[in-house]
């Protein structure tokens, strides 16, 4: 599954980023292959916002639809 | 095989002295240690190949080295690589941290740590810290990073003269053994470990300095450090959610759609009745009408008469109608000082308080299909201000095809503020039928161009990755500051444009060139627009300074359709002789001429159609 189908609420794992140029700068601000996240928003047809404790990122529709991610309990 | 390569930072050393570099996050207040070590003292020098500015003093034997802001140290951008070189230069680091954002800054600090070189960390803002129902075991950050770790509130004065007294214990950090290893391995090759770490994180330019492959190795790395970060954080940072919960609402409400798009109208709204009513109209009728035309213009004309006679070459260029004594200095001090101010401590108060990114966030979506990303809301809003300042801004957006995108449609469709005003007295005789066909027509043509150039530009335009600081209350002092900083640098920079501008228009009105191009434009404004002769003055004079274009036409007599469209014509015309330079100086000789001809080509093109449809 991709991030952008990622259900609001839902805890997700990130699997993979398809996105090379942009992978180098998401590990930085804690986006990488095993980080989890809470899934707090999704703007219609915009960002998705993921959570961690008190840190959110958002992450565009067309990142998003670019990374791998796997449902978490 | 080891060079040396100390030449692109050109920096004179004394013998003896050591070099201190200053590195931090941007907006971490990096600025107030830079001038609390160096005083008054201090030298820019621009870095070679790059529109950025490196400034450099004095404190005792060391030479302080400012640097731009970055969240980390590669070639991601032109901030990064230079951060890079004069970090490789520095023989001690300091690095100063927002103690509220730890998660975001800790992975800078944990690969300067890498790096290997004596370093100490300023944590600063730590007013901030209990604020947002944070506690910070600093002794254990201290243990864990291995470096000596100060706390600070910069703008307050706490803390600095502890930081000053500890340069002397800075110390090489708690480095991670695997990559101690590796840069072992490595480091015959280059010439010291912060080289070795800088290629094993595929540093092409280090390795090219070097003639060494890079490793493939730097998500690895990258990974692997963001979770010693995570892990430092766990161990040291407790969050005690106080107070955390309202704010972390507020946030969500801002990014809401339902929610978002109102409180954004009602910023908006406010944001104009600050700058487009208050700033605009009452303090810019002191600043220039009292004090700049009332008592500075007559003081340098007196002054300036004693030497050299108006009507002259020289006198016109020094104290004519666009003298660079008197159009130049009234028109930047007077007019676009107050108004650039007003905008930039607006945006230092939605950026401290963590609302920008979420507006970025919530816009996304729209200036995706425009070929810009969320980002790209800032320098639209300052254009509104000025066209000049925002195409300076251009530099945050993550491509050359959004810069492109970006800088057309900001020269396009944007007003800026000198305009909007004449523009709104203009409109106010129209009534609210062409007021409303006017609004439509530039609104469709900023969505046309830019959804045009997004399907035909080559390359892809970068995706939205932002991080959203947890909301909170902006502290006027660190706005205050973050203003000053911003506004000294935008006048460092356009002043010699807009002076250059005035010699220009100067030399182009003696030589008599001015009154051939009215002539040459006023066929296409009789004929295409159906405009009176005299209109086309008018637009020549909104190149000198868009405001002297749109009051021009005041003068001239024009039926309501006539009106509308010179207005449309003049928004879309190309933005002032300023504006020109800059996007000259920023996008390069080719890309500038095809948006400076472009925007031409749409302006009388659009104020053809309409003139027809009407």
């Amino acid at each position: 599954m991709t991030l952008d189908k990622a259900k609001k609420g839902s805890r997700v794992m990130i699997k993979n980023i398809n996105d090379k140029d942009i992978k180098s700068q998401a590990i930085r601000i804690g986006l990488y292959e095993g980080a989890v996240f809470m899934c707090s928003e999704k703007l219609p047809g915009g960002p998705v916002i993921l959570q961690s404790k008190l840190q959110e990122i958002a992450i565009g529709r067309g990142l998003a639809a670019n990374i791998d991610i796997e449902g978490v309990r | 095989m080891a060079h040396c390569h100390d030449s692109n930072v050109n920096i004179k050393i004394k013998d003896g002295e050591k070099k201190l570099v200053l590195v931090g996050n941007p907006n971490v207040g990096k600025s107030v240690f830079f001038n609390k070590l160096t005083g008054l003292y201090v030298d820019v020098s621009n870095f070679p190949g790059t529109t950025v500015d490196i400034s450099y003093g004095r404190y005792k034997d060391y030479v302080v080295i400012d640097t731009p802001g970055v969240y980390g140290v590669s070639s991601f951008n032109e901030e990064e690589t230079v951060a890079r070189d004069v970090i490789l230069f520095g023989d001690v680091i300091l690095n100063v941290v927002d103690a509220v954002h730890l998660d975001r800054d800790l992975f800078l600090t944990k690969q300067l740590i890498d790096m290997g070189k004596p370093m100490l960390v300023a944590l600063n803002l730590m007013d901030d810290v209990k604020r947002n129902g944070l506690s910070i075991d600093i002794a254990k950050l201290e243990q864990l990073l291995g470096v000596p770790v100060i706390p600070t509130t910069a703008i307050k004065a706490e803390g600095l003269d502890l930081v000053l007294n500890s340069i002397a214990k800075a110390r090489v950090g708690n480095r991670n053994s695997d990559l101690t290893k590796k840069i072992n391995e490595f480091i015959d090759k280059v010439d010291n470990e912060a080289e070795a770490l800088l290629v094993l994180e595929d540093d092409e330019t280090v390795a090219e300095r070097h003639n060494v492959h890079t490793s493939g190795l730097r998500d690895e790395i990258y990974i692997a450090r963001r979770k010693e970060v995570e892990e430092i954080i766990s161990k040291s940072v407790i969050e005690s959610n106080k107070g955390a919960s309202f704010r972390t609402k507020i946030g969500r409400w801002m990014l809401r759609p339902i929610t978002g798009i109102p409180m954004l109208a009602v910023t908006l709204y406010i944001m104009y009745k600050i700058i487009g009513v208050f700033v605009a109209g009452t303090v810019v009728g002191i600043t220039e009408e009292t004090i700049m035309e009332g008592m500075y213009r007559p003081f340098i004309e007196g002054i300036a008469g004693n030497f050299v006679a108006q009507g002259t070459f020289i006198g016109d260029l020094l104290i004519g109608e666009f003298g660079i004594l008197t159009m130049a200095p009234i028109y930047i001090l007077g007019l676009l000082l107050p108004l650039i101010v007003g905008f930039y401590i607006l945006m230092a108060v939605l950026e401290d308080s963590g609302y920008l990114p979420r507006i970025a966030a919530l816009v996304d979506r729209s200036l995706t299909s425009l070929g810009l990303n969320g980002k790209a809301i800032i320098p639209l809003i300052l254009g509104f201000g000025c066209v000049t300042m925002a195409t300076m801004t251009t530099r945050i957006l993550g491509t050359k095809r959004e810069k492109i995108i970006a800088t057309f449609l900001l020269g396009l469709a944007i007003p800026c503020s000198a305009q909007l005003g004449v523009i709104a007295g203009l409109i106010s005789q129209l009534g609210a039928y062409y007021t409303i066909v006017y609004v439509l027509t530039i609104l469709a043509v900023f969505i046309v161009a830019g959804t045009l150039l997004n399907k035909f530009m080559p390359g892809e335009s970068s995706k939205l990755l932002i991080d959203l600081p947890p909301i909170r209350l902006p502290q006027l002092k660190n706005v205050l500051m973050k203003t000053a900083q911003k506004t000294w640098m935008f006048l460092k920079e356009a002043t010699p444009l807009f002076l250059l501008g005035a010699f220009l228009i100067s030399v182009m009105q003696y030589t008599n060139i001015l009154t051939a191009i009215q002539n040459a434009v006023a066929p296409i404004t009789v004929g295409l627009l159906d405009l009176p002769k005299e209109t086309a003055t008018a637009f020549i004079m909104g190149i000198i300074r868009r405001d002297f274009g749109a009051a021009g036409l005041t003068s001239v007599s024009m039926t309501q359709i006539q009106t509308m469209v010179s207005l449309i014509v003049m928004t879309l015309f190309v933005p002032c002789i300023a504006a020109i330079m800059v996007i000259f100086k920023e996008r390069g000789y080719k890309d500038a001429l095809i948006i400076w001809l472009g925007s031409f080509v749409v302006a009388f093109g659009v104020g053809g159609i309409v003139a027809f449809i009407f």
